[in-house]
């Protein structure tokens, strides 16, 4: 899943027919190259796989850098580039705020006041710890929820790189739908979850060793960062180089949110819905080796989030300024053309082939974090749980790998689904909404109110996401009240999931029966279990690996960060 | 039904936490890392030492090929030289009881 954003209702993913990039045998080797490397993680990964714990989990040993530059990629997908790049060349620099403060602080809350439950509860998925602080009706339903936004979601990834890769490289869609399939199915079946994340960090250095060059070439070609911003203050007025610019309560700006909807729906329902409870992302940091490595994971991932920004927003900025009609009914260009428009303009042979690489790098990874946190889902939480129970460990080692097989078909499927909405990103936070924010209620009320009832926790993901989907697909789809833009809507229903959510659970909680205190303990805010109790590690004592001073220099960053975009 | 609790899924991870073989068979990432920094970087500063004209037009005078080669070769090298300098701990270190506060690559 990927951070929600919604760059612009009218672009479709369909790239113009003229970004056919200059690729030669250079690019292509290049290509090979790491395809080849891919299927070789997922090879080499194979001898590690024993029991179901190193499948589904790399056996909770993995260290905390690899985990957390697992945990920024696979945020780091291809429609999280394309899209943000988009959102910068028709928003400006109000990009800023879906890293800034639309991720860190809800990363840093996961690291320092979350992850102690989740780790050392000893789950092995967001759903197995609403099954101990709930009961098996909000463990099922929320499982099955996830089930289905992740092949969706898997689905949205698969489409979008068929789209890409057509327009790009002149493949048809169909080979590159099985191309890529078959990769992350290879990959993912060998080595599980732990081919995942390694692939993932290599993704990781290799979309910035394409995202680098772009940029600098892109600046160089506006005259530097002066030279790009006066030509948008005199093509788009002030505002679009600011981050707060226009977002007073009250003013109109083409964001269409202030500066409280901003703090209070992208900072805080949106962004911790996403970043706290989404078990794509979650998994990696229960993969790390012990406590302090599990904190650290997110914590780590928060510094390379707070600079990422700068080069998914210098090439959609750049691209404002050199195509001043893109996105608009006069030019052939979609905002989500920008990166491609720019690798197609800029890049000789060579870096382009590095380029093209991380793109479908970034599309594969992110398919492959959505398969490998669902066949984990699906195995541990539905099918162990509810189905076949009590086999010995190896079936469910078997059964994941059949699983997995069988998600990577059920996303080809659902690649379809993508094409009826009007553009990728704003389908999958309408996705989002209606998934991820009632996860979210569930969440914190339970975890900080322990008279949230065992029965709460069902109803009140039910009632959130009924509300949400009702909220978007009946008020605002049919007109009954009147709101702009697909995102205002999406915003909306996920502040009505929010709220319906945790309305319901209060008043539920009112009229059943807790759950025993001694049944909370490491669940609930305030208490322990025996697995927080494990001593830190050795060498885990180091100032520089203390959580708190981590968490809290990333808020501290991320917030001087805005300064020089405030004024 | 008899409701699963936090003790079951403590003592099923524990056991199967006991029997894992991630952490003693599983390769290391910086190997893979500095392998193919390396040869990406060798292969793209070339085409920058060759570079056209042409190609050198089209990235505003800067040869980027060059550049972006160099670089990767040198994240390459820093995986490598990571790697050898701290190689890969031996996985089961309970009796070993030597403080070494700077142990970045468990």
């Amino acid at each position: 899943m990927q951070t929600p954003t919604d760059p612009a209702p009218t672009s479709h993913m369909d790239l113009a027919a003229e970004l056919r990039l200059p690729t030669n045998w250079l690019d292509y080797t290049i290509l090979a190259i790491y395809f080849v490397v891919v299927l070789g993680i997922g090879f080499a990964a194979r001898r590690s796989v024993k029991t179901s714990l190193d499948f589904f989990l790399s056996g909770r040993s993995l260290p905390a850098w690899v985990t957390g530059l697992a945990f920024i990629a696979a945020n780091l997908g291809a429609t999280e580039i394309l899209g943000m790049a988009a959102n910068s060349a028709q928003y400006g620099v109000y990009t800023t705020h879906w890293y800034w403060i639309g991720a860190i602080p809800a990363m840093v809350f996961l690291g320092l006041v979350m992850m102690p439950f989740y780790y050392g509860s000893k789950v092995r998925s967001v759903p197995e710890f609403l099954l101990l602080r709930f009961d098996k009706w909000a463990h099922l339903l929320s499982s099955v929820l996830f089930a289905f936004a992740a092949i969706l979601i898997a689905g949205v990834n698969l489409y979008a790189l068929a789209i890409v890769v057509e327009a790009l490289l002149g493949w048809p869609q169909w080979v590159s739908i099985v191309v890529a399939g078959f990769f992350v199915l290879g990959y993912i079946t060998l080595g599980g979850l732990s081919s995942a994340i390694y692939n993932e960090v290599l993704q990781f250095f290799v979309i910035l060793a394409a995202l680098i060059p772009l940029s600098v070439l892109g600046l160089k070609k506006v005259g530097g960062w002066d030279g790009l911003s006066d030509s948008l203050t005199e093509s788009h007025g002030g505002d679009f180089v600011t981050a707060w610019g226009g977002t007073g309560i009250g003013s109109d700006n083409p964001l269409g949110a202030n500066w409280l909807t901003i703090v209070l729906g992208l900072g805080f329902v949106l962004s911790f819905g996403y970043w706290t409870t989404n078990f794509a992302e979650v998994q990696r940091a229960l993969s790390a080796k012990n406590m302090s490595a599990g904190q650290r994971t997110p914590l780590i991932a928060a510094f390379p989030k707070i600079f990422i920004v700068f080069l998914v927003m210098i090439p959609g900025l750049v691209a404002a300024v050199l195509v001043p009609k893109i996105g608009t009914a006069g030019s052939d260009l979609q905002y989500n053309d920008a990166i491609p428009y720019l690798m197609e303009d800029l890049l000789p042979n060579g870096v382009l082939g590095i380029a093209v690489t991380g793109l479908l790098a970034a599309f594969m990874a992110g398919m492959a974090a959505n398969i490998s946190s669902f066949n984990t889902v699906f195995t541990n939480d539905i099918w162990a749980k509810y189905v076949v129970k009590g086999r010995e460990d190896t079936y469910y080692v078997r059964f994941g790998r059949l699983i997995t097989a069988i998600g990577v078909l059920a996303s080809i499927g659902t690649a379809f689904l993508a094409s009826s909405f009007s553009n990728i990103m704003s389908y999958l936070q309408t996705l989002f909404s209606f998934f991820n924010v009632p996860m979210f209620v569930v969440f914190i009320v339970g975890m900080f109110w322990k008279r949230a009832s065992m029965k709460s926790g069902f109803w009140g993901l039910l009632v959130g996401t009924t509300a949400a989907m009702i909220n978007y697909f009946v008020i605002y789809k049919q007109d009954i009240i009147d709101i702009p833009s697909d995102q205002g809507a999406n915003f909306v229903s996920a502040i009505a999931g929010f709220v319906a959510g945790a309305v319901v659970m209060v008043a539920v909680s009112l009229f059943t029966a807790p759950k025993p205190t001694e049944e909370l303990q490491g669940l609930v805010y305030g208490t322990r279990s025996p697995g927080m109790e494990e001593p830190p590690a050795e060498g885990d004592d180091a100032w520089y690996r203390k959580p708190a001073l981590l968490g809290w220099s990333a808020v501290i960053l991320a917030a001087a960060c805005y300064i020089p975009f405030s004024f | 039904m008899s409701e699963y609790s936090e003790r079951d899924v403590q003592r099923a991870v524990t056991e199967l936490q006991g029997k894992s073989a991630t952490a003693a068979r599983l390769f290391d990432i910086r190997r893979i890392i500095g392998g193919l920094f390396v040869v990406y970087g060798i292969i793209v500063t070339i085409a920058g030492i060759t570079v056209s004209d042409a190609n050198l037009d089209k990235a505003e005078g800067v040869n980027i090929n060059l550049w972006t080669g160099l670089g990767m070769l040198a994240l390459g090298l820093f995986f490598l030289a990571w790697l050898w300098l701290r190689p890969t701990p031996p996985p089961v270190d309970t009796e070993q009881l030597l403080p070494e506060p700077d142990k970045d690559t468990e």
